[in-house]
């Protein structure tokens, strides 16, 4: 089975890159880009019956730091 | 007194520790990241600074689940002392012996430059050799040392007295200018700038040596 994890900064978490990424896109002539948040995909090949529970706790014991980020789990 | 320093692949800052605590009376043994156990004769863990495992996913996260900081994790949980530099600073976050967690600098910029830390606390074996308020002068070097909590966690930061120093031009956007923080037994020490990089006249400053010599007199006193 194939998993997706999007890990993203929570909200009210200021981010440093996707202010710099929204300023650039601003440079090139895009107007309108009001705000962009920058975060991180992570795919995983696991093997088939691998439970909810499991996934849930590789998120948050590593792919995550659920301090800063939130995570969003998709079987695909 | 005795003290070891943990070596992750990519650390860079652990032989400079090593000497920092000789230097002020320690004898120190290098403890390489696969052991899976602690020498059971230590009074302080060293964790350096550097790039553990390159900073994949986030720097320290790799380091954090190594099997040596599960005993590093143990060493805290029974009292022991345990100083965290940089890199080591977010190992000591990622494992949650610390709070908060260290994002990218808010100017994105890696910064490597001596900078002013005020003693917000003397209430700490490391901090007993500073003045309160004193101001010292610390190089940094890290392009995440920008220091996050909640606002409620800050307060309690605070409230109990363990934010261990300061930066008095904030250089990375850090909540409270937070550079350094203790733990609530006041026995584990985190900071992004690098105590162990002026302890030499060579060095161009010598602020760190109070810390390391402070520390291991309370211990041998102990």
């Amino acid at each position: 089975m194939k998993v997706r994890v999007d890990v993203m900064l929570k909200t009210g978490v200021l981010d440093p890159q996707g202010e710099a990424v929204r300023h650039a896109l601003g440079n090139l002539g895009f107007s309108g880009v009001e705000r962009v948040r920058q975060g991180k995909v992570i795919e995983l090949d696991l093997a088939d019956g691998t439970s909810d529970e499991d996934i849930k706790k590789m998120c948050e014991k590593l792919l995550a730091n659920t301090v800063i980020e939130n995570y969003a789990i998709q079987v695909l | 007194m005795k003290a070891g320093v943990i070596v992750f692949p990519g650390s860079n800052c652990d032989r400079d520790l090593a000497v920092a605590f000789e230097r002020a009376g320690a004898q120190v043994k290098m403890i390489w990241h696969k052991e899976t156990e602690l020498p059971t004769d230590l009074d302080i863990v060293g964790v350096p600074g550097g790039f553990s495992f390159g900073d994949y996913l986030r720097c320290g996260a790799i380091a954090a689940q190594s099997p040596i900081t599960r005993s590093l994790i143990k060493h805290t949980e029974r009292g022991g002392y345990a100083i965290g530099i940089c890199n080591g600073f977010q190992v000591l976050t990622e494992t949650g012996i610390l709070p908060g967690a260290l994002m990218r600098n808010a100017n994105l910029k890696f910064i490597c430059k001596p900078t002013d830390l005020k003693v917000e606390t003397v209430n700490c074996d490391f901090m007993a050799g500073y003045g309160q308020g004193q101001e010292i002068t610390v190089p940094i070097a890290h392009h995440d040392g920008n220091y996050n909590v909640t606002d409620e966690k800050l307060a309690q930061l605070r409230g109990e007295d363990r934010i261990a120093f300061t930066y008095v031009n904030n250089p990375n956007g850090s909540t409270g200018d937070i550079a350094g923080v203790i733990s609530k037994n006041r026995r584990v020490l985190g900071m992004m700038p690098h105590p162990e990089r002026c302890v030499d006249e060579n060095h161009g400053g010598t602020d760190g040596v109070a810390m390391f010599r402070s520390l291991v007199d309370s211990v041998v006193a102990a």
